[in-house]
C-alpha cells in the first residue's frame, strides 16, 4: 500500500452487462477511517459499485484497492477485512440473536471461546441480553439492523459496507442507527454507506453522488453544497439527477 | 474445517425448527412404503369376465364355472349377446369378454375340437397379457379334464410326459412387494436429498442471506460440504428407517451385508446431491428448482428398471441410463438384500456411480460462483 491515508482506491473502474454501461469509469478514493456516503437515484449503480468493493462481483475493466488488497487477485484477503450489510435484509429469521451472531462469527474463523466473550458484550451493548434468545423473525425491523450491522463488525474488518441500511425504518431508529455508525467511525473503521435520506448524507464525512452510472460531485457536504449554491443536500442532488 | 461444523450446526438447527420439517422425514416414509408397495403391484387379482354363452350345454356350463370358482375372476355380466358384452367393456364394467359359440358341445364331442373366443380389453398390454394367459392355463386345465372324463380312462393322469418343474430363485414366492420395496425406497431417499438440499440452497438465495455467505471468507468446498452433509445424513437416516419398516410390515428379505447397502448408499447420494447442487446453481427460485429437478426424476424413475426390465428396454433406452442414477442404485439395493450379491458382483455399478459422483460434484463446485 503506498498511500496510507487512502483505504480504498479506485481508478477507471467500468463495469457493463451486456451493453448496458452500470458504472461509468469511476475514479474515487476513501480515507482511513471517514464515513463515506455514496449517493444516487435509484439505478444509478450505487449497488453495482458497492458488490464490485465487497467482492462479489468482478469489474470489467480498471483498479480497484480494498484495505491495500487487489479485488482481482487478492478477493479472500480482501473479505477478511470488510464487512457487508446489503439492503436485503440478511440474517436468518429462524435462528435467534445469539445463534445468528454465533453462525457469523464462526465462518469467519473466529474461536469459539471468543465468539462466546464477544457475543456477550455485544449483547450487553446492544441492551438485547434478554432476548438473546428471541427468533430474528419476531423482532422489530430496527433491532434487526442493528443486530446485523453489529453482525458485519463483529470480525472487526477495516471497512464495513452499509447498503441502503437505514430504508425503512422511522426517524429515531434511522437516528440511532446513526449514533452505532459514528462509534465505528470513532474506533476507527471506514464506514462506506449508500442512503437515500438527504438529511443522512449532512452526516458523512464525504459525499459521492452517483447519476447514470457516473460520479458527478464528491466532496464534503459543505462543500458541495458551495459548490452547487444550494441550500442542503436535496437541492445538489435533484440539480445533479435532472 | 471448523467452519463447516457451524454451517452444520446452523443446517441442523433450521432443518428440525422447521414445523414441515419433521413430519416430511417421519411420516412420508411411512406413508409412501405403506400405501405404495401395497398399491403398485402388476398381480392381477378380481379381473372382471363378461361372459357371453351361446352354447348353454352342459360342458359349456362347466367350463364357465371353473373360471368363476377361480379367485382372480369375477363374473361381471351374463348375455347372449355380444353387442351389450361390448358395452360392457367400453363402460369398464368387464376386462374381457369369454363367447363360447353355438354348438360348442357338439363340436368337442364330434370332432374332438371346438373353439371358444377370448376378447380382451388391450389399452393397458401388461394387464391384457396377464389376463390372456392366465384364461389360457384355465382353459388348458379345463381341456386337460374334459379329455380324461371323454376317454374315460382314469390311467392316463399324466398327460404331459416332459414335466416342468419350475422354481423361483430368491423371491420363490413371486411376492411383489419385495420386490417394489427396496424399488420405492430408492425413490424415497432421492427425494428427500436431491429436493431438500437444492431447495435450501436456492431458499438462501430468495431470502438473500447467500450474499451475506458470499462476502465472508468461506472457501467453495467448505459452504457445499456443509449445505450436503446434512442432507447425506437425514437420507441415511431415512434408508434405515425405511429398512426398518419394511422389515417390520413386508418382511423383506436382508439377504446380503447392510453394511455394503450403506456404503454403496453414500456414493449414490454423492451423485444425487451434486445433482440437486447443479440444480439450485442453475436456478434462482424454489419453482424453478422444483420443476427442473421434477422433470428429471420423472423421466428417470420411469426409466429406472423399478416396474419394467431395463433389459427390455430398446438399445437407446439403455444406453440413456448410462447418465440415470437410478438405474443403478435400483440393481444393486435388489441385489444386495435379495440375493446377497457381495461388493464384487456390484462393483460395476460402485464404480460408475463414483466416476459419476466426482464429476457431477466439481461439476456443481465449478458452477457455485461467489462471484457474478
Amino acid at each position: 500500500m503506498e498511500n496510507f491515508e487512502n483505504i480504498i482506491e479506485v481508478k477507471n473502474l467500468v463495469k457493463k452487462f451486456g451493453s448496458f454501461v452500470a458504472n461509468d469509469n469511476l475514479t474515487f478514493n476513501v480515507k482511513r477511517g471517514e464515513i463515506f456516503g455514496f449517493l444516487g437515484a435509484n439505478g444509478a449503480g450505487k449497488t453495482t459499485a458497492i458488490k464490485i468493493l465487497s467482492g462479489l462481483s468482478f469489474p470489467t475493466s480498471g483498479d480497484v484497492n480494498v484495505a491495500g488488497f487487489d479485488v482481482y487477485r487478492e478477493r479472500e484477503k480482501v473479505k477478511k477485512n470488510i464487512g457487508y450489510m446489503s439492503q436485503k435484509f440478511s440474517l436468518y429469521e429462524d435462528l435467534t440473536v445469539r445463534e445468528n451472531i454465533r453462525f457469523y462469527g464462526g465462518i469467519y474463523g473466529l474461536s469459539s471461546k471468543y465468539i462466546k466473550e464477544k457475543t456477550e458484550s455485544l449483547l450487553e451493548r446492544l441492551k438485547m441480553t434478554d432476548i438473546q434468545d428471541s427468533l430474528i423473525k419476531s423482532l422489530p425491523l430496527g433491532w434487526k439492523q442493528k443486530i446485523a450491522f453489529s453482525v458485519a463488525l463483529f470480525h472487526e474488518p477495516k471497512i464495513v459496507f452499509l447498503d441502503e441500511p437505514t430504508g425503512g425504518v422511522d426517524p429515531i431508529t434511522r437516528r440511532d442507527f446513526w449514533e452505532m455508525i459514528y462509534e465505528t467511525s470513532d474506533s476507527g473503521i471506514t464506514v462506506f454507506v449508500t442512503t437515500h435520506y438527504m438529511d443522512e448524507a449532512e452526516y458523512c464525512d464525504r459525499v459521492s453522488i452517483m447519476d447514470k452510472g457516473r460520479i458527478e460531485g464528491l466532496d464534503t457536504p459543505g462543500e458541495l453544497k458551495k459548490q452547487f449554491d444550494a441550500q442542503n443536500m436535496d437541492e445538489v442532488f435533484i440539480k445533479i439527477a435532472r | 474445517m471448523k467452519k463447516i461444523k457451524y454451517i452444520l450446526q446452523k443446517e441442523f438447527i433450521q432443518i428440525f425448527r422447521n414445523k414441515t420439517m419433521l413430519p416430511l422425514i417421519f411420516g412420508v416414509p411411512i406413508i409412501q412404503l405403506v400405501v405404495l408397495v401395497h398399491a403398485a403391484t402388476l398381480e392381477m387379482k378380481s379381473i372382471d369376465m363378461y361372459v357371453v354363452d351361446k352354447d348353454l350345454s352342459s360342458l359349456s356350463h362347466k367350463m364357465v364355472s371353473k373360471f368363476e370358482g377361480s379367485p382372480f375372476y369375477n363374473v361381471s355380466g351374463v348375455s347372449f349377446s355380444i353387442k351389450e358384452a361390448n358395452e360392457a367393456i367400453e363402460k369398464n364394467q368387464a376386462d374381457f369378454i369369454l363367447q363360447i359359440p353355438y354348438g360348442f358341445e357338439r363340436d368337442l364331442m364330434r370332432e374332438n375340437s371346438a373353439q371358444v373366443q377370448l376378447l380382451i380389453d388391450g389399452i393397458n398390454g401388461t394387464a391384457a397379457s396377464l389376463i390372456n394367459a392366465y384364461s389360457t392355463s384355465v382353459i388348458t386345465d379345463f381341456n386337460r379334464n374334459i379329455i380324461v372324463d371323454l376317454t374315460k380312462m382314469p390311467q392316463v393322469k399324466d398327460l404331459n410326459p416332459i414335466a416342468i418343474e419350475t422354481s423361483y430363485w430368491y423371491n420363490p414366492e413371486l411376492n411383489y412387494k419385495i420386490y417394489m420395496l427396496p424399488g420405492i425406497l430408492v425413490i424415497l431417499v432421492t427425494i428427500v436429498s436431491m429436493f431438500l438440499a437444492a431447495m435450501n440452497i436456492v431458499r438462501e438465495k430468495e431470502i438473500g442471506t447467500i450474499e451475506q455467505l458470499n462476502v465472508t471468507p468461506i472457501k467453495k468446498f467448505e459452504f457445499i460440504a456443509g449445505k450436503l452433509v446434512p442432507f447425506l445424513i437425514i437420507a441415511l437416516f431415512e434408508l434405515a428407517f425405511g429398512l426398518a419398516i419394511g422389515k417390520i410390515f413386508f418382511h423383506i428379505p436382508m439377504v446380503g451385508s447392510i453394511p455394503l447397502l450403506f456404503g454403496f448408499t453414500v456414493v449414490y447420494l454423492l451423485v444425487v446431491l451434486g445433482i440437486g447442487l447443479f440444480i439450485s446453481t442453475i436456478s434462482s427460485t424454489q419453482q424453478q428448482v422444483m420443476f427442473i429437478a421434477f422433470f428429471f426424476m420423472l423421466v428417470f424413475i420411469l426409466m429406472s428398471g423399478i416396474f419394467t426390465p431395463t433389459e427390455s428396454m430398446p438399445m437407446w433406452a439403455q444406453k440413456v441410463n448410462i447418465i440415470n442414477p437410478f438405474y443403478y442404485f435400483m440393481r444393486v439395493i435388489r441385489m444386495i438384500l435379495l440375493k446377497g450379491s457381495g461388493f464384487w458382483d456390484i462393483s460395476y455399478e460402485f464404480f460408475s456411480l463414483l466416476i459419476y459422483a466426482v464429476v457431477m460434484l466439481s461439476l456443481s463446485v465449478w458452477r457455485y460462483r461467489k462471484v457474478a
